[in-house]
Formats: C-alpha cells, sequence, structure tokens
C-alpha cells in the first residue's frame, strides 16, 4: 500500500510512446497530476493531444504493441496500477474505475440486448447471479432516467436514441459503484440539448455516489461548469494546470488564452473574423527542439524556439509550462481587472 | 370508440433478413424442396417399410423376379440389380448424405469459427503464424488429404473413440467408416472459414464497443465469443450453407469412386456408382438418386444465395 494522502488516483511524470513507422511518438510525454477523493478534473486539448492516451493508460488499455507506457507512476487508491497482473487489473476495470465512451453509437455491442451488456459486468464483479443481475441492470436503467426501463432493459442497443444509449452506457459505468469514473468526450456525439442532460446526469450522480471522475473533452464549455480543476494538454504535455475559476479568470499560458479566445461569443460583431490559433497541431513524431507551441505561439521569442520551456509554478495550485508564464498571468490578471471595471461600469451605468 | 394504443416494435436483424429472403423466390423454392427433402429422409424409411416391408438392405428372398424392375407402384422408382427397393435405398442415402453434409459442416464450423476468431483477435505475430499453416494446409489438395485419411484410418485402423462411437450406435465398421468420413470432410473444409471468419473479426476488433468491454473487464476468450463471434454470425450462416452442398457433392465425389460410403449402406454417391453400370439398360437406376442428389444441391445453393443476398449487409439495398 503506498500513501495516497486522500487522493484516489496519483499520476506521476507517465509516459506512453507508440512506435511507429514515422518513429516514436510521445503521445504523453511525462504527464503529472492527482485527483481527491470525490474531485472533478477535466482534461482539455486538441485531437491527438493525449488527453485518450492518458486515460487508456490508466486502465492499462493502451494496444501493445505498439503502444508503450514507458515511465511513471500510476497509483490508484495505493496500488501500483502499472505492476499490476493484467488479470488483477480487470478486476478493477469496470468495477473500481469505469469508463464512458465517445460514441453511444458504436460502444454498445448491436447484436447484445441492453440487459445482457449491463448484466455481463455485474455478474463478473459483483458475482451476482442472473435474477440479481437482471434486477440490478433494471434499477441502474431507472437511476439514469430510462423510462419503463423493466420492459427497455430487453431491448437492443439499436432501439435506442443516441442520449439513451449514452445513459444506458453510463448506467453500465456505474452499475459496480465504482470509485473513478473516466468520460472520454461523453458528450461530443450528442447534440446541445441531450449534452446538457447528460452532463447533468453525471454531475448529480457523481454527487450522490461520491464518484471521482476524470473528464476528457475539447469543449470548454463543458469542463467549466462540472469540473473542480483543469488540465490543458497540447502535444502530449501538460501545458497548464489550475482550478478551473482561476483558470478560466486568469491563464497563464498562451496556449490556454488561445483556446479561450477561439470559443465562439454569442456577442460576437458580424463581419469580423473568428478567432482562431494559426496553424495545425505539431506532429508529435517530429516535435522541434524548444517549446511545442512555439510555431503557432504570437509571443513566440528566440528563446522559445531554442529551449524548453520550465513549467511555471503561478500560486499553489496553479502551473504552466512557458518560459514567459509569470508575465502572461500578470497579463491576464491586468485583463481581468479592466473587463471587471468595464462591467461594473456598464452596471452602474444610468441607461443600463 | 378507444383506440389500443399499439406499441412499434422494431423490425430485428434477423426477422429483417427473413422478411427478405422470403422475397427470393428461388431461395423459398429451396427452402421448400430442404423442409420436404429433410421431413422425407427423416420419415420416409420407416413410412416405406411399414407400407410394403421394404428397407435399403432388405433383398426378397423370390428376388430373382423383381431384380432391376422398372418403377411401378410398389416400387416407385424401381429396384436394383439384387431387387432392392430403389426408393428406400434413397431415402436412405439421403439420410447419410445429408448428415455427412450437417455433420462436416457443424466440425468445419467449430474448428474454423474458433481458429479464425482467436487469429483474427489476437492478431499480430500470432496471427501471421497462424493463418500461414491455414495456407500450407490449403495447398495440400483436399481430396487427396481424404483420401489418405479414409485410406489410413479405415476399415480395421479407425481410431479406437470412433470405433467406440460406431459400437455404441450399434453397427460395425460400416459406420466407422461414415463417421470417419464425418470428420475427415469437416477437417480439410474449415479453412476457409477460418478465413471469412478473421476478415470479420478484424474489422470488427477495432469497434468502439471491444474497447468497451475490454474497459468494463471482460476476459479475452469472452470478449472473442461473446461480443464478436455472434457480430460476424450472418457472414458464418451464409458460408455455412454454401458449405454443406460442397461438402455433400466430395461425399459423392468419393463414395462414387468407392473410398467412402459402403455397402450395406447407401448414400447419392455409392447408389449413382451402383446404378451407372446398367445406364443403358436400366437407367432409372442411375436416374433418381442422380436427380435427387442435383435437385437437393441446387436447392441448398439457391437458399446459400438468399441468405447471403438477406444477411449480408454490404449487398443490402434499401
Amino acid at each position: 500500500m503506498i500513501e495516497t494522502n486522500g487522493h484516489i488516483l496519483t499520476v506521476n511524470d507517465l509516459r506512453t510512446y507508440f512506435q511507429t513507422e514515422d518513429g516514436v511518438v510521445k503521445a504523453v510525454d511525462g504527464i503529472t497530476f492527482t485527483l481527491a477523493k470525490g474531485e472533478t478534473l477535466g482534461i482539455v486539448g486538441e485531437s491527438g493531444s493525449g488527453k485518450s492516451v492518458t486515460n487508456l493508460s490508466i486502465m492499462r488499455l493502451i494496444p501493445e504493441p505498439p503502444g508503450k507506457i514507458v515511465s511513471g507512476d500510476i497509483i490508484f487508491d495505493g496500488i501500483d496500477v502499472r505492476k499490476l497482473s493484467i488479470d488483477d487489473v480487470r478486476s478493477i476495470r469496470g468495477k473500481r474505475i469505469a469508463m464512458i465512451f465517445q460514441d453511444p453509437m458504436t460502444s454498445l455491442n448491436p447484436f447484445l440486448k441492453i440487459s445482457t451488456q449491463l448484466m455481463e459486468v455485474t455478474e463478473l464483479h459483483l458475482g451476482h447471479t442472473k435474477a440479481q443481475a437482471h434486477r440490478h441492470a433494471v434499477k441502474m436503467l431507472e437511476t439514469v432516467g430510462i423510462p419503463d426501463a423493466a420492459n427497455r432493459v430487453n431491448s437492443y442497443p439499436h432501439e435506442f436514441s443516441g442520449g439513451m444509449r449514452q445513459r444506458v452506457m453510463i448506467a453500465m459505468a456505474l452499475s459496480c459503484d465504482p470509485e473513478l469514473l473516466i468520460a472520454d468526450e461523453p458528450t461530443t456525439a450528442l447534440d446541445v440539448t441531450i449534452q446538457a442532460q447528460i452532463l447533468e446526469l453525471i454531475k448529480d450522480l457523481k454527487a450522490r455516489m461520491g464518484t471521482s471522475v476524470i473528464l476528457i473533452t475539447h469543449d470548454l464549455g463543458v469542463v467549466a461548469g462540472m469540473t473542480d480543476k483543469i488540465i490543458v494538454m497540447y502535444a502530449g504535455k501538460v501545458f497548464e494546470q489550475a482550478p478551473t475559476r482561476e483558470l478560466f479568470a486568469t491563464p497563464a499560458n498562451p496556449y490556454t488564452k488561445g483556446l479561450l479566445k477561439s470559443v465562439p461569443d454569442p456577442a460576437h460583431e458580424e463581419g469580423t473574423e473568428l478567432y482562431q490559433i494559426p496553424g495545425l497541431p505539431p506532429d508529435v513524431a517530429h516535435l522541434p527542439p524548444g517549446c511545442p507551441f512555439s510555431p503557432r505561439c504570437e509571443r513566440a521569442e528566440d528563446v522559445c524556439h531554442r529551449e524548453f520551456p520550465p513549467f511555471v509554478q503561478i500560486n499553489e495550485n496553479h502551473w504552466s509550462l512557458c518560459h514567459f508564464a509569470k508575465e502572461v498571468y500578470a497579463e491576464s490578471v491586468r485583463e481581468r481587472a479592466a473587463a471587471n471595471l468595464s462591467e461594473t461600469q456598464i452596471e452602474s451605468h444610468p441607461l443600463a | 370508440m378507444e383506440q389500443q394504443q399499439e406499441v412499434v416494435k422494431g423490425a430485428s436483424l434477423w426477422r429483417d433478413a427473413w422478411k427478405r429472403l422470403l422475397k427470393n423466390k428461388l431461395a423459398v423454392f429451396g427452402l421448400a424442396v430442404m423442409i420436404i427433402m429433410v421431413v422425407a429422409v427423416t420419415v420416409g424409411p420407416a413410412i416405406i417399410r411399414w407400407t410394403t416391408g421394404y428397407t435399403y438392405d432388405f433383398i426378397p428372398p423370390d428376388g430373382d423376379l423383381i431384380k432391376s424392375f422398372p418403377p411401378s407402384l410398389q416400387h416407385p422408382m424401381g429396384t436394383d440389380d439384387s431387387g432392392r427397393d430403389i426408393l428406400a435405398r434413397v431415402l436412405q442415402g439421403g439420410r447419410i448424405s445429408l448428415m455427412v453434409g450437417v455433420i462436416s459442416t457443424l466440425v468445419s464450423l467449430v474448428v474454423g469459427v474458433s481458429y479464425g476468431a482467436t487469429a483474427g483477435y489476437l492478431g499480430g505475430k500470432i496471427d501471421n503464424f497462424m493463418m500461414r499453416v491455414v495456407d500450407i494446409i490449403y495447398a495440400i489438395p483436399y481430396i487427396l488429404l481424404v483420401i489418405v485419411l479414409l485410406s489410413a484410418f479405415g476399415g480395421q485402423n479407425a481410431p479406437g473413440w470412433i470405433q467406440s462411437i460406431s459400437g455404441a450406435l450399434g453397427s460395425g465398421q460400416g459406420l466407422s467408416q461414415i463417421i470417419l468420413l464425418f470428420f475427415a470432410l469437416g477437417l480439410v473444409s474449415w479453412l476457409t472459414m477460418a478465413r471469412v471468419v478473421r476478415g470479420q473479426i478484424l474489422s470488427l476488433k477495432n469497434q468502439e464497443f471491444v474497447m468497451a468491454a475490454r474497459a468494463t473487464g471482460v476476459s479475452t476468450p469472452a470478449i472473442i465469443f461473446r461480443h464478436l463471434v455472434p457480430n460476424a454470425l450472418g457472414p458464418v450462416i451464409v458460408y455455412a450453407t454454401l458449405t454443406i452442398p460442397s461438402v455433400m457433392l466430395s461425399e459423392a465425389f468419393l463414395s462414387f469412386l468407392g473410398i467412402g460410403v459402403q455397402a450395406p449402406f447407401a448414400s447419392w454417391g455409392s447408389l449413382a456408382a451402383d446404378g451407372i453400370k446398367n445406364i443403358s439398360v436400366f437407367p432409372w437406376q442411375l436416374i433418381f438418386p442422380g436427380v435427387t442428389m442435383a435437385l437437393t444441391l441446387f436447392s441448398l445453393n439457391f437458399l446459400g444465395d438468399g441468405l447471403r443476398d438477406a444477411l449480408d449487409p454490404q449487398t443490402r439495398k434499401f
């Protein structure tokens, strides 16, 4: 047993590499974070930034070969997951760590009834008999808000809509009352109203069951209302890590600032262009020697192209990977103050 | 008036396929012929025995009078050159021919599906090795392999477990030859099945539901056989229905050559071989077993084609 300090999950300097014909792809390159019991962590980043690979590594689901967890520690509730045999890992998967996938249309087996798929989990991990497992499956479907659960449990996945299938996936994930729930872009494939319902459901169940949650997404709007803290990933590295409020208010990394600026604003003026970060995400097999974001960064200087940036601590919980982290932070604080000022001005304006 | 609310029942995959199958006239014809054929060979011999007293190996004592007798009311298909009723022999032969087809296909199904699914799911070097083994066996002419198997283990040399099965069924060497035939044909016809299944599994294993099953801690064998194989069932069923006639044809071929089913048992192949000796004088001795067999093989092929159209999503028309 390893000391956990109340943390359900500690990931320390995790590196997961993929051996490809094009060279070694460092999909995850030195990720460190902790997750306290009952806390929600958001992982944000562009496609290919290593969000999903981080979480597949935690569950030891990286396809080997070509993938390999090269180094680092994954401590889940005092257990070093990397040192476990595959049978022991299997007894954790689905029982203590559960996962919800991106596309509910493909993550249920089209040939098996909903009941079969829900029952499989509890029969496997809780040793339920068929009758017990069936009762439990109906109860779980009711919990996630599927009407007429006793009948619907015998349906096939194609008889369910996308939102309902995602509810089934959540029911399956929560069947064994896991301590950690990993939601890998749980709402990307759903339309906006359903997205709101599903997020509300996850939030509600999390509050009731006290589950810790890792929420992976590329939608900043999703993490804003859900998470306690956020990790911003880029090219397999943590670029910024901060409590949610602070990250949105005063980002200390040019990349995070760019992401926040890219969110379309409802008050956006017609005719002006939407902001976007120039360039494309880098090829992680051939990274530039300096900061991986430097070719796209607006404030990059010579040092950024030459040297890898340091991981700067801004305050107790706020870190940023940038040569100019402190300057960017100071800038954000100033902008924030100015914005607050103008807001107060508007509020106190006699005509407003 | 109170309107009763009807629950919309979603058409399941199988019902959908069944509807499409029923639209295909040839497939329905094939299905009908097969049902009639199966009923006929199951209860037919008993009925003939009960009505006329003839069985497949009954040689009448006053045999000289009815040897090679043409079709008549008493013998709808005539008699053969020992005086045995050909209808009774054709039905009995059909029993064995269909059994060879079905049992050999089952053997090939079990071996081929497990082998192909395992190779496809594990992938990499294991897959490579397993499929090269298939390629090597493929390169050996399968009829030659069956002939070698049958002559090496046929007759007195049958392995103990086959002899004990045929002993338990209350018959001697003739039956153990037939059981050997089941396995010999089954063991050479699983190769294509393995390839078909492997191809299916390869395209299925990267789907998200497999990852989802792994993430809930399901073991590898359970993923292969509970999650993947049912999804590959459509092509497997189609290929199996097409394997039955091809195995039956091989059996007929072997029996025609005299290495398959031995007297007093009969199969359509051995009946045809008996008939061909007298083809110019007593043509019904070849025509009846031949036509019955051809009809069955056609029907099975039509049915298999129909099933492929009904089950294969690639050729599905919307």
